[in-house]
């Protein structure tokens, strides 16, 4: 079962663990920026941004099959840009047999190139999520303007999924254990299925409303008042914030580069 | 090329990074700051100081939830999104701030969706879903009856819409963005997830059911009365949109009117209209494309809402003073 | 028919590694009434998922009436092993009490009459027949874990495979709850850190630590041995 619900973060004090989160966030976001900025069709663009995050992969100590490996989650969607090959007009390339439908050199380029941008994105994502410890990420959210209130709500969200993602797996072997079905026969319709799994979510929904309640009773007796507290993050220094802005600046670089060569 | 779009659609609405164009992944995070910041306000007043356990939990109980599945003839299985079933729990606002904390975890925690294009995702699966549910759940019960059967059909239909809502939302993203041709992107999603919708609607039914049944008083959708009108605007203005979508595939016949006004020469007598802002139903800028036609429809429909909700606006405000001065 | 529960060199580790249980070999005879006692993470709740196929293998085998548990015979083997959680909480997702113990036998396939006397027998075996109309929800910790038991028991199960089923009841509950084991004709295998109830109900007690079977035998034997008791967590009160 795919219950073994468990973060991206791996343990480790590299440089790039060590790194602000702030800096890791912003920076992160920069990058796919600048990646999604490259133009289309600059394919040589995109082994140099490639590079870069290879050089942030390094600096993790982490093995670079591991962030692969987690990057193939975006995977599925290509198949939302697979229609470019054919719609998009230019030489032909390649005809499909039986339904007769052309490749055309536009459309393969177009194609290709917003499959590599994706990829790179989503791998610069999960090395930031592999970096970083989910409280620092919450952290740097708060740091970077995210409102104070639906931060909160995300950090409670986070310590109770291990929790309520156990009790769905229990709820799911409650399950299984009472599906006999000795002849082959049985299973139900679908609408009965429908409505004993409806009737295990609106369970799980249940018993989390009641157990927030018990949460917001334990906070109150630990003298809250409606406003998460947190310590006062250390201030940056140069050597952070140069950490962070020269895959930016190199990426940007590369943009420029691109946007001139190709448009 | 239709049906082989409706089987390679993808099956979620999760957006990677790549797949919208930066003015579009841009304008939805203006959006999604737009609304949220308004959720938080909205919600401040609704649920004081237990807002963020409460919404906190229910957000893990949503992402849990998602989990939980039941399986369907032929090898696939239905399954939750969740934003309609929240919304008719806790209503929209609240709901909103809830989906939107599943969707950052999905995206920051399991790279499930991007991160610039996070805006559109939280506005597909947190804010259009949970609107589109509650709304059409609200209408659906006002108007018929309080009974049991009318909570199947509005819970059914408001998780179903909901996610038909978002997979067009996402659909229109992708083609605005160049991935995805709309000819192709929005049957293809709309086909995809009619079906997958039929999954949310059952799931979004009987789990309400159990809620309802259990502790019906955890439940702000059943609380709201006498807001039939306003529903059936909002409904109407959902409605009215979708149909601009369909615009391209109408009939290029020209329109009624106009055929038979061109047949007798009354086209020419007609006065050439003083300024021409959306030429022959186009947006300049997109020139003659189908596209064109879907958003100049948009404009044209999101135009004639305004005009009316000013005029009725005044026509309250002139009504109150007169009977205030009366 | 004979329904015997062999467990033969079972070890399981899970997908992060850590290995749950090692070389473990069980039988229960039909009727047999066993303890399955140990510190927490001993093995003892992974070990009864492999009895009806929730949790598999590729580690030695296990087998329940002559059939082992592979996918085909699953809905066999799930008519047969009746397995009760510790939380009811986790088992109970209808509203009405009818409709969680109606789940099984409609899974089944089962025509609706039949379906019906099964509930009703089930329902007057825990002492809980005009429960039917309530809502699971609102009951107490004790009627919630009854149902659960009711759950599993309109099946008609051979063998009863409980996990703490006492935990957390109060002594008039429990009390109900060990008549209601009592007057139960099944083979039974039950998980408990109450060790009273151990030794009014179940003439044989397995020992399980770190994942290995330590001690196998006679209640009364096991539970005189107070070296072996404190060697794996346990106390005799």
């Amino acid at each position: 079962m795919h219950y073994h619900v468990a973060d991206h973060y791996i343990e480790s004090t590299s440089p790039l663990h060590r790194l602000d989160a702030r800096v890791k966030v912003a920076a992160a976001i920069l990058l796919i920026l600048s990646v999604s900025l490259t133009p289309l069709g600059a394919l040589p663009a995109y082994p140099l941004l490639w590079a870069i995050l290879l050089v942030g992969v390094a600096l993790s100590r982490m093995s670079y099959w591991m962030v692969f490996k987690r990057s193939l989650v975006a995977l599925p969607f290509a198949t939302a840009a697979i229609t470019l090959l054919f719609t998009v007009p230019g030489r032909e390339l390649a005809r499909l047999p039986l339904v007769g439908w052309t490749i055309s050199d536009a459309g393969l380029v177009r194609f290709v190139s917003i499959m590599l941008k994706s990829w790179i994105s989503v791998q610069v994502a999960v090395l930031m999520a592999m970096t970083t410890h989910f409280t620092d990420l919450l952290w740097a959210l708060g740091a970077l303007k995210v409102p104070g209130v639906l931060v909160s709500i995300i950090s409670f969200m986070y310590r109770y999924i291990f929790v309520l993602a156990d009790e769905a797996l229990r709820l799911t072997r409650a399950r299984e254990a009472r599906s006999a079905d000795p002849d082959g026969t049985g299973g139900g319709t679908v609408v009965w299925r429908a409505r004993v799994t409806g009737g295990m979510i609106g369970n799980l929904f249940l018993r989390s409303y009641e157990r927030s309640e018990r949460v917001y009773q334990a906070m109150v007796a630990r003298g809250y008042q409606g406003q998460m507290r947190q310590l006062e993050p250390p201030p940056l220094t140069p050597a952070q914030l140069a950490l962070g802005a020269l895959p930016v600046l190199a990426a940007l670089a590369i943009v420029v580069y691109a946007v001139l060569s190709w448009s | 090329m239709m049906h082989v779009g409706v089987l390679l659609a993808p099956r979620q609405l999760h957006i990677p990074d790549g797949f919208l164009s930066v003015p579009v992944a841009v304008a939805g995070w203006v959006l999604t700051v737009l609304v949220v910041a308004l959720a938080l306000r909205k919600t401040r007043d609704q649920l004081g100081e237990r807002q963020v356990p409460l919404m906190g939990v229910l957000a893990a109980a949503v992402f849990a939830g998602q989990m939980l599945n039941f399986t369907i003839p032929g090898g696939t299985s239905g399954h939750l999104l969740g934003g309609a079933l929240v919304a008719v729990i806790l209503g929209p606002w609240a709901a909103v701030l809830v989906m939107t904390a599943v969707v950052a975890i999905q995206a920051l925690l399991f790279q499930d969706g991007g991160l610039l294009v996070l805006g559109f995702n939280i506005i597909n699966m947190g804010v259009l879903t949970a609107f589109t549910g509650y709304f059409v759940y609200g209408f659906l019960k006002a108007t018929s009856g309080d009974n049991r059967r009318s909570l199947f059909v509005a819970g059914f239909v408001g998780g179903w819409l909901s996610v038909m809502v978002g997979a067009i939302a996402t659909a229109v993203e992708l083609a605005v963005s160049g991935t995805s041709p709309l000819g192709i992107a929005l049957p293809a999603m709309a086909g995809v997830h009619a079906l997958i919708g039929v999954g949310e609607g059952l799931l979004t039914v009987f789990a309400l059911s159990f809620i309802t049944t259990t502790r019906p008083d955890l439940v702000v959708g059943e609380a709201a009365p006498g807001k039939a009108s306003a529903r059936w605007v909002w409904i109407g203005l959902v409605v009215a949109l979708a149909l601009t979508l369909l615009a391209p595939l109408a009939s290029p016949y020209a329109d009624g009117l106009e055929s038979v006004a061109e047949r007798t020469g009354f086209l020419d007598a007609g006065l050439d209209a003083p300024y021409q802002i959306l030429p022959d139903y186009t947006v300049p800028f997109l020139g003659e494309t189908g596209l064109s036609t879907i958003v100049a429809g948009m404009i044209g429909t999101l135009v004639v809402f305004l005009v009316g909700w000013l005029v009725a606006r005044v026509v309250r405000s002139r009504r109150a003073a007169a009977s205030s001065s009366g | 028919m004979h329904h015997t529960v062999e467990v033969e060199n079972l070890s399981f580790s899970y997908p992060d590694g850590q290995k749950a249980l090692r070389e473990v070999t069980l039988i229960v005879a039909p009727n047999e009434k066993a303890a399955l006692v140990g510190p927490n993470g001993a093995g003892k709740s992974t070990l009864m998922l492999h009895l009806n196929g929730i949790l598999r293998s590729p580690e030695g085998r296990v087998c329940v009436g002559g059939l082992e548990v592979t996918d085909e015979n699953l809905g066999q083997i799930r008519a047969w092993v009746g397995l009760v959680f510790q939380n009811p909480d986790d088992q109970l997702f209808s509203t009405r009490v009818f409709d969680d113990v109606a789940f099984g036998p409609l899974h089944m396939g089962l025509p609706e009459d039949e379906v019906r006397e099964r509930v009703g027998f089930a329902l007057e075996c825990v002492g809980m027949g005009d429960y039917a109309e309530r809502v699971s929800h609102h009951l107490s910790l004790g009627e919630k874990k009854r149902i659960a038991i009711a759950t599993v028991l309109s099946m008609d199960p051979q063998i009863l495979v409980l996990d703490e089923p006492s935990a957390g009841l109060d002594p008039r509950a429990r009390r109900d709850l060990i008549e209601l084991l009592r007057g139960l004709d099944k083979t039974m295998l039950v998980s408990s850190h109450d060790i009273l109830l151990v030794e009014e109900l179940l003439p044989r007690t397995v020992v399980l630590d770190e994942g290995r079977v330590v001690a196998d035998g006679p209640t009364q034997s096991i539970l005189a041995d107070e070296p072996l008791l404190k060697a794996h967590g346990l106390e005799r009160p």
